[in-house]
């Protein structure tokens, strides 16, 4: 009984990243109605950064700050340069543009990092809390930086003007536009933030699978599969999306399929929810006039 | 899809097609071996272009999960060889069918996905492929993580018209071959009432559907042709390399294919050959750079045409083709 606890609570410790990484996802296509493929790159090619910082002698939570805000920066810029040349082209020329970004990301972490892999430090202590021992500190913290996260993004939305905004422009640019929004802003915010989300993403998966140029690709996967799980347009079913998909993968990994297929359990829950439900669990159900 | 993709393709000049064929015949005895097997590759994946560019260029069903029939081609080739005792080019009408009836089906449920969404699936076929390929209860089948090593095949005859002729001599001539075969079919197909069915699917759905253009299966024939053409390169590949991987097959080979075609040219039949010429050589030029080079240089070759060029080489050429002929009064 305790094996199985302790699966569970794993499942909701990397359940938390799957759905941040999935809340970045869902954020973007909110806006933009676009499925970003590099969003994983980009979280990795973050966590880089604040392993520079880290090993440079800046303070765990202090590199945690500036990658944060680095990451918000860099996505900002990714929108403006790359992303809004084509914001209206059709959709194979943009599903290329994110596939070259996510090449050239990778690419650029192992040209510059290398391709062997890192150690990335955890900030929670080594022994687990409160004399508990189904639940390491790691995974205890991972699920509450992920808590406070979606708080304060909830708060953001629900309670500040320029969340009102951002919000007002993905729903309807035009009318926003007539108001005064500066949607392509807006846009390049929401990019800003979901890179940030991202970037808190990598850097708490980061210590669980180590840090490399291709870490992201599974865990991408798994976020994919909690945002349409979810509906891909509700960003409270991505989250929740994200800790059923990561109790699923580890009940499954531990019990019924073994650990060398759980890729496998994405991509069939990918495909059964695309072809059964596919606005997912809280997405509207999108009816289009022929 | 857009609209400013080209409905059909012009005649083909039939004597350079003459020329190329016969210079295509004398270039292995005037390069090394070495060489002779990178031509056979280029051919290769100038197939499984054709295969891509039928599905993304014609039917423009978005699939970022081709490595995945490669590798279903190139493992049935590789086990019907090593369990089976099969001769090579029995296999490779095999791994035709095996694909075409696999992409058939995976078109099936794709029918109700569109666009990110499809692109979305079979990417993520394309990331969990290997993990399956290296599941240990498949093992006894696709030799785990080792792979399977094959026999290379040796040439049945000791020279040709005079001309000594060697494995890799062979092989390029057996690849020639099956790729002549291939782009016939895929001219044809293109061209004739399938293409034109596909054509309208994808400017027109609607449309199309009420001109009694049976879509789902159009569109799943699509992904399996599609698929069977990726097979057959796949096939060669393995009998080419002499040896197939699960790492071979990672989800940066259906990127790799991606690039191909964006390079050469979507809708465009000759643009598979210059995507596949793309693919083979230019990785092996950057690699002296740095490892990384090649995925930055193809990252950065998917925007820039996406930007600047949306109808790749094959496109350009057209284009100064165009400029080049006089103007009809």
């Amino acid at each position: 009984m305790e094996t199985f606890i302790h699966q569970v609570v794993a499942g909701i410790a990397t359940g938390g990243v799957y759905a941040s990484l999935a809340l970045a996802l869902v954020m973007i296509y909110q806006s933009t109605h676009h499925i970003n493929f590099a969003q994983g790159e980009i979280a990795m090619f973050a966590t880089y950064m604040a392993w520079t910082l880290i090993n440079a002698g800046v303070s765990y939570w202090l590199a945690f700050t500036c990658t944060i805000l680095l990451a918000f920066a860099l996505g900002v810029l990714i929108q403006r340069i790359i992303i809004r040349p084509v914001e209206n082209a059709p959709v194979l020329n943009i599903v290329v543009v994110f596939i070259g970004l996510l090449v050239i990301l990778n690419s650029i972490a192992g040209w510059v990092f290398t391709y062997t892999i890192k150690a990335f430090p955890s900030p929670f202590p080594k022994e687990p809390p409160f004399g508990l021992h189904f639940i390491s500190s790691h995974e205890l913290g991972s699920i509450g930086v992920t808590l406070v996260l979606l708080l304060m993004l909830y708060g953001f939305f629900k309670f500040t003007p320029l969340g009102l905004a951002m919000r007002a422009a993905a729903q309807n640019p035009d009318s926003s536009r007539l108001v005064g929004i500066r949607v392509g802003w807006m846009l390049a915010l929401g990019w800003g933030l979901a890179a940030a989300i991202g970037s808190v993403a990598g850097m708490m998966i980061a210590p669980v699978v180590f840090l490399e140029p291709n870490m992201m690709s599974g865990i991408l996967l798994y976020a994919f599969a909690a945002a349409l799980v979810g509906g891909i347009d509700s960003p409270g079913g991505a989250v929740l999306g994200g800790f059923i998909v990561g109790i699923l993968e580890n009940i499954l990994g531990a019990y019924v399929i073994g650990t060398e297929l759980k890729l496998s359990v994405a991509l069939v829950l990918i495909i059964v929810v695309l072809t059964i439900k596919p606005a997912g669990l809280f997405g509207k159900v999108i009816v289009s006039r022929v | 899809m857009s609209s400013n993709l080209p409905s059909h393709e012009k005649t083909i000049p039939w004597i350079w097609l003459v020329l190329g064929l016969l210079g295509a015949c004398a270039l292995p005895f005037f390069i090394t071996n070495y060489h002779v097997f990178q031509v056979s590759m280029v051919l290769t994946y100038a197939i499984a272009l054709v295969g891509l560019n039928i599905l993304i260029g014609y039917s423009g069903q978005i699939s970022l999960g081709h490595g995945a029939f490669l590798a279903i081609g190139a493992y049935t080739s590789a086990i019907l060889m090593d369990k089976a005792d099969m001769p090579y080019w029995i296999t490779i009408p095999i791994a035709a069918a095996v694909c075409l009836v696999v992409g058939f089906l995976f078109g099936l449920p794709a029918l109700r996905l569109e666009g990110h969404y499809l692109a979305l699936a079979t990417f993520a076929l394309a990331v969990s492929l290997p993990q399956l390929l290296k599941f240990k209860h498949l093992e006894f089948l696709t030799g785990g993580v080792q792979g399977i090593v094959i026999m290379k095949p040796e040439a049945p005859w000791e020279t040709l018209f005079g001309l000594k002729l060697n494995s890799d001599r062979w092989l390029y001539f057996f690849t020639l071959a099956v790729t002549v075969v291939m782009f016939m079919i895929g001219w044809n197909l293109i061209r004739g009432r399938v293409g034109r069915a596909l054509i309208a699917i994808r400017d027109q759905p609607i449309a199309a559907a009420s001109m009694g253009i049976n879509t789902p299966l159009y569109k799943s024939l699509a992904f399996g042709v599609s698929a069977m053409f990726t097979g057959v390169a796949g096939a060669l590949s393995a009998i080419l390399v002499a040896f197939v991987a699960p790492d071979s097959f990672t989800v940066f080979l259906s990127i790799t294919l991606m690039v191909g075609m964006v390079v050469g040219g979507v809708t465009s039949l000759p643009g598979a050959l210059y995507g596949a010429l793309f693919i083979q050589f230019i990785p092996n030029i950057a690699d002296q750079i740095s490892k990384a080079a090649p995925w930055a240089i193809y990252g950065v070759m998917l925007i820039l045409f996406m930007y600047t060029m949306p109808t790749g080489i094959a496109g350009l050429l057209r284009l100064i083709g165009q400029k080049l002929r006089p103007t009809h009064p």
